[in-house]
């Protein structure tokens, strides 16, 4: 099952568009880096973005921090919302259920293909990134850590590869939402809207001190945590918690998910 | 084949199917009939397991559903209200990620019984076209090759013939004939009565949720007793029955007469010219008529 749900992410137009279109700002602003030689300050705008001006190849962790707060869960939103959602509005979903797919595992299907879809946006961001920065960007070796420290060229490969495996899972939360959601409405645009809507709550909840309590359970709290594999010593706490926390959303919204669709009456 | 019992779905407070009986039997091509909102779609989404039914139980192969979809379904094809397609891909490619879905489409042979399929239902030249630059009758035939991907042994087509032309029609219900005769059980659902009369063995009508017929049609074509004799001497063919003409306007006469040879001589001999006589035989759509009510998307004030 899991390999026809690849296939049909990869057969998607929809999914290259998306990708592609992800990749257009990064891009876009290392264009205009390159263009203007004018960086934010350090300590502001986002993380590495000041970096990156003397050392182009920290441009993919700086481009990952570009498309993480919003671009990428937003696509994230859409492709997790119409999982289910656009396959009952197609009129797939009946003919998939009655092959039959058992629907516990068509919902882990649909996850799994979400975040192979992450994992490939990340990538291809990542990849262009760094073409993009080596050419157009700064060429000397900074690699220093983000508490001063100096990094060998080893040391920052495999933090940044730990880097966007963070940014993928990170993504998983909002996934499991969509998806959720994708179970309770025949809609793909009502589920997107939905996840999408939970997420800019979770944003601005972030940014009010009177929603203290709430700020540890919020999924976007941890997302840009993954500066922190770049202290020295790596800095776990946040990360780990991160991690812990996209499990728990994964945990409850799939449950939630399972609970309403197993024995939902499929009338689409 | 197709076992129900007591079958219910209530939606709230509507009751969309109440209380039904169906038994389908191996060989038959089994005609699922009712008006537009009787309850035929409901039912045959309940068979599939889509639908939960609220009580009742069903066996597929003698099988309990849902319980048993695993191992029942596999061996079964499916038409359910209109073909649907991934509109993005070609019929070829989308055939074969559905084969790819659950259990029972081995992948050696997923080639070839795709050509085969698409070739059953007259689709050989266009299946690497993308399904959106498909004609209605052209889905309709994509969603047939879906459901006979695995050569099935039962079929549940819910109005199969939706979108075709008369050509599509004939040639659908030629497949399906010899599908029967190879030995696949059909089960059809739909309105169009023609389509049912010429090519099921057995019916169920279905009306508000309940059935209110189910037969073979054998049963149901036997002739009535009573002859339709076509005459232009319409006052001395009265004259000479008297009470055993039961209807009559100004060229046609029933009779109550149970062989129409002998009507047929005694009018001849009393010099009564004949030009047509044949038992009567009532048509499906009268058969269904009387036993239903009104349909379902009338709504009088």
């Amino acid at each position: 099952m899991i390999r026809v749900e690849l296939r049909k992410l990869i057969l998607s137009p929809r999914t290259w568009v998306t990708i592609a279109l992800l990749d257009a700002l990064p891009t876009l602003v290392a264009i205009l880096l390159a263009l203007t030689d004018l960086g934010p300050r350090p300590g502001t705008g986002p993380a590495f973005l000041s970096a990156v001006l003397s050392d182009g190849s920290l441009f993919p962790l700086a481009a990952i921090a570009i498309v993480l707060p919003l671009f990428l869960p937003a696509a994230v939103a859409v492709i997790a919302g119409d999982a289910i959602a656009g396959e009952a509005q197609g009129g797939t979903l009946r003919y998939l259920l009655i092959r039959p797919v058992g629907r516990t595992r068509l919902l882990v299907a649909k996850l799994l293909a979400v975040l192979a879809f992450v994992l490939l946006a990340v990538l291809v961001i990542a990849v262009t990134a760094y073409i993009v920065g080596t050419l157009l960007l700064g060429d000397q070796p900074l690699a220093t850590s983000v508490s001063g420290s100096a990094l060998s060229s080893s040391q920052v490969a495999w933090r940044t590869a730990l880097s966007l495996c963070y940014a993928t899972f990170s993504m998983l939360g909002v996934a499991a939402i969509a998806l959720f959601l994708s179970t309770l409405s025949d809609s793909p645009l009502a589920a997107a809207m939905g996840a999408l809507a939970f997420l800019i709550a979770s944003t601005l909840l972030l940014t009010l001190d009177a929603a203290n309590v709430l700020q540890p359970y919020l999924p976007t709290r941890y997302w840009l945590s993954f500066v922190d594999l770049f202290r020295d010593p790596i800095l776990w706490r946040n990360v780990v918690r991160g991690t812990a926390l996209q499990g728990v959303y994964v945990v409850v919204f799939l449950g939630a998910a399972w609970a309403n669709f197993a024995t939902k009456d499929i009338t689409s | 084949m197709i076992a129900a019992t007591g079958l219910t779905k209530r939606y709230g407070s509507l009751c969309a199917v109440d209380d039904i009986d169906l038994a389908v039997h191996p060989g038959d091509i089994y005609g699922f009939l009712g008006a537009n909102g009787s309850g035929k779609t409901t039912t045959v989404r309940m068979l599939l397991g889509l639908v939960l039914p609220t009580s009742g139980s069903i066996r597929l192969f003698d099988e309990a559903m849902p319980k048993a979809a695993h191992q029942v379904l596999p061996r079964v094809g499916a038409l359910v209200e209109g073909p649907s397609a991934y509109r993005h891909l070609s019929g070829h490619t989308h055939l074969s990620l559905l084969d790819g879905m659950g259990p029972g489409g081995p992948r050696d042979s997923r080639r070839r019984r795709i050509a085969d399929v698409l070739d059953q239902v007259g689709l050989a030249g266009v299946g690497s076209r993308p399904v959106k630059a498909y004609s209605l009758g052209m889905r309709q035939r994509l969603g047939l090759a879906g459901a006979l991907l695995r050569s099935p042994e039962l079929l549940i087509l819910d109005e199969p013939t939706n979108g075709l032309d008369p050509q599509g029609i004939h040639e659908v219900r030629d497949l399906l004939l010899t599908l029967n005769r190879a030995g696949t059980t059909v089960f059809l659902s739909s309105h169009l009565l023609a389509e049912v009369e010429q090519l099921c063995t057995r019916v169920g009508v279905l009306d508000r949720g309940r059935v209110v017929l189910e037969e073979t049609m054998d049963t149901l074509r036997t002739p009535s007793g009573r002859t339709v004799v076509h005459t232009p001497d319409i006052g001395r063919t009265l004259a000479l029955l008297g009470d055993r003409a039961e209807q009559y306007d100004d060229v046609t006469v029933t009779v109550r007469a149970p062989d129409p040879a002998a009507l047929n001589a005694e009018l001849v001999q009393a010099g009564v010219r004949v030009s047509a006589l044949a038992p009567e035989r009532r048509s499906l759509e009268q058969i269904v008529l009387a036993a239903t009510g009104p349909s379902a998307d009338r709504v009088d004030a």
